[in-house]
């Protein structure tokens, strides 16, 4: 077992699946929680702030736990100008929560994202991975209902 | 001015699921001519006196990159494409994905046999997840035609962080790192993934690769102006007839694209390289696309006359703020100061000497920046104070009382 941070060509292979291994135990449990990332970090022979460090500094990644499916409107000046405030109040109006909140009953979390790359078909958003765009508050209702 | 399709000769044309429809249009021609009859050497020249530059904003010469990267010791060398594409108001390289995979495929198979690496990856943003497949099947389709020989072609995905898009955050990212900017020198080509020799280039430069080996440096060379060859493919969204991505001959001007193309009207100020571009004024319209003027990668956001400047200086503050990966002083305080200034401004609350605050920051951050995120986080600031200084005066405090600009 190497040693903790010792800088080797194995703790590079090691630190190289960190990412990876953190975006499939978000995908699976929903969020990074404590004891996950401590045992990871031993499994992977790495100092526990290195995991820390890296689940806090991807947007993808949450240490606190999110809702089933993840609302992320994109909020960059190109959505802004085809009135992604609208979406957002829309967003707010259909589930009653607020940016940066998770409905008490789990099933949905609401973030804010930048850029997405789908400026000419904006306002857009992500939905558990998948890009909707042209969005209205028509469609928002559609497609948040269909949501389980 | 017509678009100009090289780099997009495929897309709508292919389907992008089969790599019989892109060989029927001339698909691996090019890699078979690089490996049948031109060494390593012979095509980093051909690529260098085509004088492409690279297509993801810093316009870095890609033959004297690879050449780097050849001549650099070590085994183990690198090919990377740089997918993260996180430049607001940046979607060309999505569309050159979704529509045309074959060829990027190629291309980054062309340069690991020009630099030595028998391993390439495709860095693709979180947010371009559903191209996965798509791409995975590229490279399955080409391996499975042997195009690929012993060069293998790995994806590895980001998890939403802007900042991956620099070369260095994007390797730190690869190697399992939170996404930090490097100290340079080294510089990648010598010391790039886990220390060793890597080229790292954008979506939209490797698309241009396979034309140039058909055709020849002095097809491409010919093309644009004298310090841009080719083309460049843009990006158009904001207050626009017809968004979307075209492909020009560089030094087109900006009036061709913005009005003659995306059809734009009443236009008041368009923003040139996403949060980190320019801001052109109505007036300056007829200002050519290069390196030399103005480009970027690619975003070309048109803003009409409704539109409030400081709004939009803030907005674009406040995302580069958010995004700085925290390394450097310069960028990780700059930005947050002027955020702080630019709220103020935006509610009427600004002061003269704020002004004074932002010009002087502006010098430190472009000056000592470790990034581009932070050496060009002013542009917006500066630009708008050039060109539309009275928006700024109306809101400074003791002006208050008349109408808000």
């Amino acid at each position: 077992m190497n040693k903790i941070g010792d800088g080797s060509p194995t703790q590079g292979k090691n630190q190289e699946k960190l990412l990876p291994r953190l975006k499939e135990a978000q995908s699976k449990f929903g969020y990074l929680p404590k004891e996950l990332m401590a045992e990871l970090a031993e499994s992977l022979c790495l100092p526990i702030s290195d995991v820390y460090g890296v689940a806090t500094f991807y947007s993808f990644l949450s240490t606190k736990p999110q809702g089933r499916n993840v609302i992320r409107i994109c909020q960059s000046i190109p959505c802004f100008l085809k009135d992604c405030q609208t979406i957002i109040e829309s967003v707010e109006k259909e589930i009653g929560i607020k940016p940066g909140e998770t409905t008490p009953d789990g099933r949905f979390s609401f973030e804010l994202t930048n850029c997405i790359g789908a400026c000419d078909e904006a306002p857009a958003m992500m939905l558990n991975g998948e890009v909707h765009v042209n969005l209205t508050p028509g469609k928002i209702s559609q497609i948040l209902k269909a949501c389980k | 001015m017509p678009e100009k399709r090289i780099v997009l000769r495929n897309c709508g044309v292919i389907d992008p699921k089969r790599i019989t429809t892109s060989l029927d249009r001339g698909g691996f021609k090019a890699w078979k001519k690089a490996l049948a009859e031109m060494t390593p050497e012979q095509i980093i020249e051909e690529i260098k006196v085509s004088g492409l530059r690279g297509r993801g904003g810093a316009g870095f010469p890609c033959g004297l990159k690879w050449e780097l990267a050849r001549k650099a010791q070590g085994d183990e060398k690198y090919v990377i494409c740089n997918a993260d594409e996180g430049e607001v108001g940046t979607f060309k390289d999505r569309y050159i994905l979704e529509r045309d995979p074959f060829t990027l495929v190629e291309a980054m198979t062309i340069a690991g046999y020009a630099i030595g690496a028998k391993t390439g990856y495709i860095y693709l943003r979180a947010e371009y997840h559903h191209l996965l497949d798509l791409l995975r099947n590229a490279i399955s389709q080409a391996r499975d035609k042997g195009f690929l020989g012993h060069f293998e072609i790995d994806i590895r995905e980001g998890a939403g962080a802007y900042i991956c898009g620099e070369e260095s955050a994007l390797m730190d990212s690869i190697e399992g790192k939170r996404g930090e900017v490097r100290f340079r020198p080294p510089f990648p080509p010598s010391k790039g993934l886990w220390g060793r020799p890597t080229i790292i280039n954008n979506v939209e430069t490797l698309m241009n690769i396979p034309q140039i080996i058909l055709n020849g440096a002095d097809w491409f060379n010919q093309i644009g102006t004298e310090r841009s060859k080719g083309t460049k493919v843009f990006s158009v969204s904001g207050d626009v007839t017809k968004p979307g991505v075209y492909e020009l001959v560089l030094g087109s001007r900006l009036r061709e694209l913005v009005e003659g193309l995306a059809l734009a009207e009443k236009v008041k100020m368009v923003q040139v390289g996403g949060a980190t571009g320019r801001i052109i004024p109505y007036e300056m319209m007829d200002t050519p696309l290069a390196f030399e003027s103005i480009l970027g990668a690619g975003a070309v956001i048109v803003f009409d006359e409704t539109r409030d400047v400081i709004d939009v200086v803030y907005r674009t503050m406040e995302f580069l703020a958010e995004e700085c990966c925290g390394k450097c002083a310069p960028g990780r305080e700059g930005t947050e100061v002027m955020v702080e200034i630019l709220e103020r401004f935006s509610r009427g609350e600004g002061a003269d000497s704020d002004i004074r605050v932002l010009e002087d920051l502006s010098k430190a951050m472009m000056l000592s920046s470790l990034c581009g995120l932070g050496q060009a986080a002013p542009n917006p600031v500066i630009d708008s104070l050039q060109y539309f200084r009275g928006a700024y005066e109306s809101r400074i405090r003791e002006n208050q009382g008349g109408v808000v600009a």
